[in-house]
């Protein structure tokens, strides 16, 4: 078997474990969807017992997680008791959404945070060093939730940029052009509390491990023989310092998906964050689980391509038979 | 050390605030509960030392707030009278500690005059005593969960290294399954499935409970390292060969080796617990109106009119701000304190 098939069925057994633990949960906890409507009146009990037998809810925890498995390999992954349609549908669009924002805050996050941290650890221990480390550890004590409050405020203090969803109103009337600049100015505000809450971490990180190389023998042994600036950087210094800076990719990603759960709820995009929080409050089992399990893989997933990217980076990592 | 007068500042601003906190029902001039009707969204109260003649006051005064005729929430400082900042004023009698009846506070003004040292919120009720007095919830709920957390972790890390093999083996496949989690996403799953409508006391418990379980697969392979690699060690092989069982070489030989990476765990685990508490509590899933809480306080700021008007209704946020500051400070140094003596 080679690495790559190996991981994936790493990955599979993984998110068939995550979803085990959720059902688990699921029927540890007491009360379910239709629980409400025993409180109406005009619902006769005989009618509830009858939707609860019809969603299959009255069953045992093994015989219900089997279906489950079997809508999933249908496809459908479950039914929404709330919207009364397959959970993939309702799944689709807002993972969309949410794969959107969170690879785009990825993306800037690190493109910010590479240099910065490179920068850093270049000039140690002067005063610019000091003051991006005073910088991040401000900005790592200040907790998403008040990052996207402060933004929020200034949006709407400044009129400068739209203070929440996705697009405006009158959208698809719009032409192309101004449809992309109009979710733009919509993506500016979650986006940014993503990159301003991932920064510090991810500075710090590469800023110790370029740190490290740094005072490697291989590298002063390069500098002996008149290798210096760029050539030094990106040929040597940068190669062997991705190798811990991967895994903190795949972390990072981790930590966008839970942190974009809160933006999205607070901005009002329309992604997996509403959604749960939504099916969260009305027991829409289903959904819940569908949402755990789409985040999940989203991170095993980008944890996964981190390790490819690590392959093909790090000259030392060698795929052999092991 | 290198930066200890940065670490002193942290820690002597994390106890004064920790006591603060603690002691809230001293600390602060209002019950979080009462409300005045009359004053909703009153900015915090100006503390004045110079009067309107410019004479210049040592003990510093307020001026009353009034509502600005034909206007909605907005006050001018009815400045024909002054009333002095007095320090352990008698006030609404509280039971300190769950003993001591008292009824001095650290200060106040008196009536019919009113501090608000950072506002009211739409019942006119004091900011600031709600927020030292949600301090206690979200506070507790952090350290609570935390002890949780590290216990769990400990347990599973000190089996799992000491015994190894397939218990070692099935251990970190589900430390591994907890990590990989998005922990908001599970969190969120997880309390989903709990019942919403419970008593304060009962959602405070399983809040923490709930974050804390999620939260122990991080310090469990913590743990598991340092114990691997403690149990290797000479004088633990040799206590073995003295007939030492395994509970005593562990609590022994091995257990003092994981105190460090448990301290620097706890320092780190605080601020997020707290955070994540503050989070649920926002999101209407954790601690609910009228028992204050972090969370639900910064709750008010969903609304619109309140995130854009009243800027004073951030204030909770700076606690959470500073909490989490003073704990990374503490983190930081005792990670330099181990790097050092090691």
């Amino acid at each position: 078997m080679n690495y790559l098939e190996r991981r994936v069925i790493h990955g599979v057994l993984l998110l068939a474990g995550v979803s085990v633990l959720c059902f688990a949960f699921g029927v540890m906890a007491p009360g379910d969807f239709f629980d409400e409507m025993k409180l109406n009146p005009q619902i006769s009990p005989a009618t509830v017992a009858a939707l609860r037998s019809q969603y299959g809810i009255d069953q045992p925890l093994p015989l219900r997680y089997g279906r489950w498995v079997e809508s999933v390999l249908r496809g459908e992954w479950g039914y929404s008791f709330a919207y009364n349609c397959p959970v993939r549908s309702l799944l689709m669009v807002r993972a969309g959404n949410t794969l959107l924002l969170t690879t785009l805050a990825t993306l800037l996050a690190w493109l910010i945070a590479l240099p910065l941290g490179v920068w850093t650890a270049n000039r140690r221990g002067r005063w610019d060093d000091r003051l991006g480390l005073a910088g991040t550890t401000l900005l790592l004590s200040v907790p998403e939730l008040v990052i996207a409050l402060v933004l929020l405020y200034l949006a709407v203090r400044t009129h400068a940029l739209p203070a929440g969803g996705m697009v405006s109103v009158g959208f698809g009337g719009l032409g192309k052009q101004a449809q992309l600049i109009d979710l733009a100015s919509h993506l500016v505000i979650p986006a940014a509390t993503l990159v301003l809450a991932s920064l510090p971490l991810l500075v710090r990180h590469i800023r110790a491990s370029v740190l490290e190389v740094l005072q490697a023998p291989f590298v002063q042994a390069a500098r002996a023989h008149g290798i210096g600036g760029a050539r030094l950087l990106f040929r040597y210094v940068l190669p062997a310092a991705a190798n811990p800076l991967s895994s903190l990719l795949g972390l990072s990603i981790g930590g966008l998906l839970s942190g974009s759960l809160l933006v999205e709820v607070i901005t009002g995009w329309p992604g997996m964050g509403p959604l749960l929080l939504e099916a969260s409050l009305a027991r829409d089992v289903h959904v819940v689980i569908g949402a755990v399990m789409a985040s999940t893989f989203f991170m095993i997933a980008g944890s996964m391509v981190a390790d490819v990217l690590l392959v093909v980076l790090d000259p030392r990592v060698r795929l052999g038979s092991t | 050390m290198r930066n200890k007068p940065r670490i002193v500042a942290a820690l002597i601003l994390l106890l004064s605030l920790h006591a603060a906190i603690l002691l809230a029902k001293f600390v602060t001039p209002y019950d979080p509960a009462v409300q005045n009707r009359d004053f909703p969204f009153a900015p915090p109260t100006r503390i004045h030392f110079v009067d309107s003649r410019g004479h210049v006051h040592l003990r510093p005064f307020v001026y009353q707030w009034k509502a600005r005729p034909d206007t909605f929430n907005e006050y001018d400082e009815a400045r024909d009278k002054s009333y002095p900042v007095r320090f352990f004023i008698q006030g609404p009698e509280h039971k300190l500690a769950g003993l001591l009846r008292s009824h001095v506070h650290l200060f106040g003004v008196e009536d019919p005059a009113q501090i608000f040292l950072a506002g009211t919120d739409a019942y006119g009720r004091d900011q600031f005593s709600r927020i030292l007095y949600g301090g206690q919830v979200s506070l507790a709920a952090g350290l609570l969960a935390t002890v949780i957390s590290l216990f769990l972790g400990l347990v599973v890390g000190c089996i799992s290294g000491f015994y190894g093999r397939w218990i070692d083996d099935s251990a970190m496949r589900l430390v591994e399954l907890f990590l990989v989690l998005p922990w908001l996403y599970f969190l969120l799953a997880v309390r989903s499935f709990l019942p919403l409508h419970i008593s304060p006391t009962q959602t405070f418990f399983l809040l923490v409970t709930v974050i804390g379980t999620i939260g122990w697969a991080r310090p469990a392979r913590l743990v598991r390292g340092i114990v691997l690699s403690a149990k290797s060690r000479n004088y633990v092989i040799a206590s073995r060969g003295f007939g030492a069982s395994d509970y005593y070489m562990l609590r022994r030989h091995v257990l003092p080796h994981t105190y460090g990476i448990l301290l620097t765990q706890a320092a780190l685990l605080v601020p997020q617990y707290v955070v994540a508490e503050v989070t649920l509590s926002f999101l209407g899933l954790g601690l609910s109106e009228p028992a204050p809480s972090w969370g639900n306080l910064l709750a008010n700021l969903q609304q619109y009119n309140v995130l854009v008007s009243y800027w004073w209704m951030f204030a909770p946020a700076l606690a959470l701000v500073i909490v989490s500051l003073g704990y990374l400070q503490m983190a930081n140094a005792v990670q330099e304190l181990q790097s050092g003596s090691i």
